[in-house]
């Protein structure tokens, strides 16, 4: 894809742009849900489109589309021109330069993807199921499972002299199980995740989803306090997540962080090591180069509770003085690249399940937060958020507890994470972070 | 009859369905789209963020037993829309079953004045730049302001096995404010949204009072202090405080949900869940709201359907295939993101309506309660009603008035007791607009209500 991408960056600068980067995609994608031992839908697709970022000295414009002809190319080279001449001048504005290579291969294509033929994924996708309903008696069925995969081509040229692409393979699986109560249903999420369909252990997601529903079998709201709470990965991972939006350059130089001047200050209890890794084999975010063609690499954001860096694109890493991190993200060819994390990594501490659970003593673990885009204030930190899990009495884990929440801010939180469990799972809601569970020492729990 | 049906010829049409149909299935259809769209922003007193985009595809779906087979491709290539059809029959395998021949049905598309592709960009760009003037004018403790624009004119058509052949053509505008207010170490933020299904005409009054409004919500909340967590009463604002009612009650009434036992109103059907004084509509139809469609996205003309008749479930809420299990006619509920999409049941515009009286009256019976001016946003687990919403401004009640602005709260509770515990709907009557995700897939959908009092609901705030 590198050539017709470079005559669309060669058309754009026809069109009258000084500098010109476009990037392309190409994506091949099937998703099977299955219900009730039945395969309820097939889907097969592909995607194909292109981006044109154009530079008019300062100003900077973006056209996208899906028709990749000579003319339908130029079409878009001209448009993207034309909308240049509408922004206001930044004196930021410019694009990336040619650096280092990047790395070679990262391995990101499974070939199982391929391997693996539509009736062996819906296979897949009925032994999620099958596995849940089986794990229990009192689950009651499956709103859905789903197995999804996909495979990618992105290619990005500019006219600075970027010229890269890379193929990177995809999957997941994941359930909604339903538990018959005493006083109606829970549900419960269990999910997985790899490079391709052989990664993926469909009985233990079933269990997983078959578990976290019975589990809430019972439920009744916590009485309002403070206490030590303990977040499941699942959970921990929203507000990894949270942190690690906070933590690109483009909040913080815009006033919008509450990590804004705090480089240097302790931000996080000494038992939180947090990096931002675009280069991981297991990232689902991982890649060769960011979304503007500039090498992903692995970058050390929170480390003995202080704050090392935040996260740079070429633009932010112009205004703030500093090098670009590689973190130029981008939700394929229909977006401009924004700064942003690729994949967050906690490092795993030394405290197994139970052992964190011991020094919560009395408190509460929350297994399932809910509102997050409604109850968090990305500008300040302060969050309040719905939650469920379970009571921990004596170190152990007690009761099943619902509709309550859980506030406080983010920095609080941080400040008060008082030890990291031993075990790390990828999740990807929010975005890509691997953490292990959180033991947070005090958090406002109100319920009845 | 509407630009959206010429998107592919009738000819192409019944050639990819019949092509769908090969290796038999009951049902096949095509829906094919073509978008434009443009948008811009203005932060920190500079207009970037400026994007044209531009997107043609179709999507080909075949039922079969059960079974949903769908394939989508970018682009309306006719041999590209042949071969998606062929991908989507490829799993099946009986005999060739016969599509009908096409017949074309006209839709009336929502009236549009002002083509908003058709207005200068110069234009748009001068209306943010005044929304940037109106909102850091509210006062010095403005820190930062932003504002967006966003227009997308959609064309789609649809045809299908039963021989229809239909389509719409969709032009949607939307600006959106957000202020950040600032005063020592406390920081907060306020926004306020204009959309419509409408052209550029739904600027023509005072575009910039959203930005005055966006500022107002930010610097309120400097004075807030910490918001009560325990139960207690609950009013809830009228216009975007519909969004509670979407949350707790719309999405249970979305027949797939219903159908697989994932809803708390699945066998509620006709019972009494909300006092008498409660009536509720989805209605697609709205003229030039932001939830209307000419028809749905499986071609079915969308309507008004009542689902709480004075307390009592009277409908749920369906596309093609729910309505074919239970042997009913869809309420014309279908839609879908794109055509990379297959069609759920989706609410359209879903609102309270309008009871008697002052919102004051509501608000003078509580002693101490709460009082949710506008929610950020909200998110329900159908299977269990398990609900939550974020509070971007409320008050405190005490003694029948409101008092103090309250930051950071949340309400929380379950759908079936918090629908019965509405115990009051005052008379005023505002429509907004929102953005609502279902199954990965986002559609714009109107919510309204009055003022409305719930009798105990849990606040979450941080003041135990």
């Amino acid at each position: 894809m590198i050539e017709p991408a470079r005559r669309a960056v060669e058309a754009t600068l026809s069109a009258g742009a000084s500098d010109a980067e476009a990037y392309m995609s190409e994506e091949a994608e099937r998703e099977v849900r299955a219900h009730g031992g039945e395969i309820e839908s097939l889907t097969a697709a592909t995607k194909r489109g292109i981006g044109l970022r154009a530079w008019i000295g300062n100003r900077v414009g973006y056209a996208y589309g899906t028709d990749l002809s000579e003319a339908g190319i130029e079409v878009l080279a001209a448009r993207a021109a034309e909308v240049a001449g509408l922004a206001d001048e930044d004196e930021f504005a410019g694009p990336p330069r040619a650096g280092a290579d990047p790395v070679a291969d990262l391995m990101l294509s499974d070939p199982s993807v391929g391997q693996w033929t539509t009736a062996d994924v819906a296979e897949l996708a009925l032994d999620v199921e099958r596995a849940a309903l089986e794990a229990d008696p009192r689950i009651a069925g499956v709103e859905q499972a789903v197995y999804a995969d996909s495979v990618e081509r992105v290619a990005i040229v500019s006219s600075t002299g970027i010229a890269g692409e890379y193929e990177r393979s995809d999957c997941y699986a994941y359930l909604q199980a339903l538990a018959e109560g005493e006083s109606g249903r829970e549900t419960g999420l269990g999910f997985g995740l790899g490079r391709g369909p052989v990664a993926l252990d469909p009985a233990a997601i079933g269990r997983e989803g078959a578990e976290r529903a019975t589990a809430m079998i019972g439920a009744r709201k916590p009485e309002s306090r403070s206490c030590p709470v303990v977040l499941d990965p699942t959970v921990a991972s929203s507000f990894v997540a949270i942190a690690g939006n906070g933590l690109g350059a483009g909040a913080v130089q815009r006033g919008r962080s509450p990590f804004a001047e705090l480089v240097g200050s302790e931000v996080a209890g000494t038992a939180l090591v947090l990096h931002d890794d675009g280069l991981d084999p297991d990232g689902s975010s991982s890649s060769p180069f960011d979304g503007e063609g500039v090498p992903r690499r692995r970058t050390a954001l929170i480390e003995d509770g202080t704050l090392r860096t935040y996260l740079y694109d070429t633009y932010t890493a112009h205004r703030g003085n500093a090098a670009s991190t590689g973190s130029a993200g981008r939700g394929g060819y229909r977006s401009q690249p924004s700064v942003g994390f690729s994949n967050l990594v906690v490092a795993p501490g030394a405290l197994g399940f139970a052992e964190l659970l011991g020094e919560a003593g009395e408190g509460v673990f929350v297994t399932d937060v809910a509102g997050l885009h409604s109850g968090v204030n990305p500008v300040s930190g302060a969050f309040s958020v719905g939650a469920s899990g379970r009571a921990i009495r004596g170190g152990e884990l007690a009761e099943p507890l619902r509709e309550f929440t859980i506030a406080s801010d983010l920095i609080s939180m941080l400040k008060a994470v008082q030890a990291v469990g031993a075990v790390a799972r990828w999740v990807p809601f929010g975005g890509s972070v691997s953490t292990p569970p959180l033991l947070i020492g005090e958090l406002t729990v109100a319920g009845s | 009859m509407s630009s959206g049906h010429g998107l592919i010829e009738p000819e192409l049409a019944e050639r990819v369905l019949v092509r769908a149909l090969a290796h038999g299935g009951d049902f096949a259809e095509v829906f094919a789209e073509r978008t434009a769209g443009l948008t811009m922003a203005i932060d920190e007193s500079r207009l970037e963020a400026v994007q044209a985009g531009a997107g043609e595809g179709a999507g080909v779906r075949v039922i079969g037993g059960g079974t949903t087979y769908f394939a989508h491709v970018d682009g309306l290539d006719p041999g590209d829309l042949e071969r998606a059809a062929g991908e989507a029959a490829a799993a099946l395998r009986a005999g060739r079953a016969e599509p009908l021949p096409l017949e074309a049905v006209a839709s009336t598309p929502q009236p549009i004045e002002q083509r908003p592709a058709e207005v200068p960009a110069e234009r748009k760009a001068g209306m943010l730049r005044e929304l940037d003037e109106r909102g850091r004018a509210a006062g010095p403790e403005i820190a930062q302001f932003m504002a967006s624009y966003a227009e997308v004119r959609r064309e789609v058509t649809v045809a299908n096995s039963e021989g229809l052949y239909t389509g719409d053509d969709r032009t949607r505008v939307r600006i959106g404010a957000q202020a950040v207010a600032r005063r020592g170490d406390s920081v907060q933020t306020g926004a306020e949204t204009l959309g419509g299904h409408r052209g550029f005409e739904l600027f023509d009054g005072d575009p910039g009072e959203i930005a005055a409004a966006a500022a107002r919500k930010a610097l309120v909340l400097l004075d807030a202090g910490p918001a009560p967590a325990g139960s207690m009463p609950v009013v809830v604002g009228g216009g975007f405080g519909g969004v509670l009612f979407h949350e707790m009650t719309g999405h249970g009434l979305e027949a797939d949900h219903v159908q697989k036992g994932a809803s708390v109103y699945a066998d509620k059907l006709g019972e009494q869940v909300a006092r008498p004084l409660l009536t509720a509509y989805d209605d697609g139809r709205m003229p030039n709201e932001w939830g209307s469609d000419s028809v749905d996205d499986e071609g079915v003309p969308t309507q008004k359907t009542m689902v709480i008749e004075e307390g009592r479930l009277t409908s749920f809420l369906y596309d093609g295939v729910t309505a074919r299990h239970d042997g009913v006619a869809s309420t014309g509920n279908g839609r879908r993101e794109s055509f990379r999409h297959l069609p759920v049941p989706r609410m359209t515009n879903t609102y309270i309506a309008p009871g008697e009286g002052e919102p004051e009256e509501l608000i003078a019976e509580v002693k101490r309660g709460f009082y949710a001016a506008s929610f950020a946003g909200g998110q329900v687990d159908p299977a269990t009603g398990d609900f939550v919403f974020g509070v971007s401004e409320g008050y405190l009640i005490e003694g029948g008035r409101v008092t103090r602005p309250c930051r950071g709260a949340t309400l929380i509770g379950n759908c079936l007791e918090a629908l019965a515990a509405i115990d009051a709907v005052a008379g005023d009557f505002e429509m907004k607009t929102g953005v609502c995700g279902k199954a990965g897939q986002k559609v714009p959908v109107g919510t309204g209500q009055g003022h409305v009092r719930i009798g105990a609901m849990t606040v979450g705030g941080t003041e135990v």
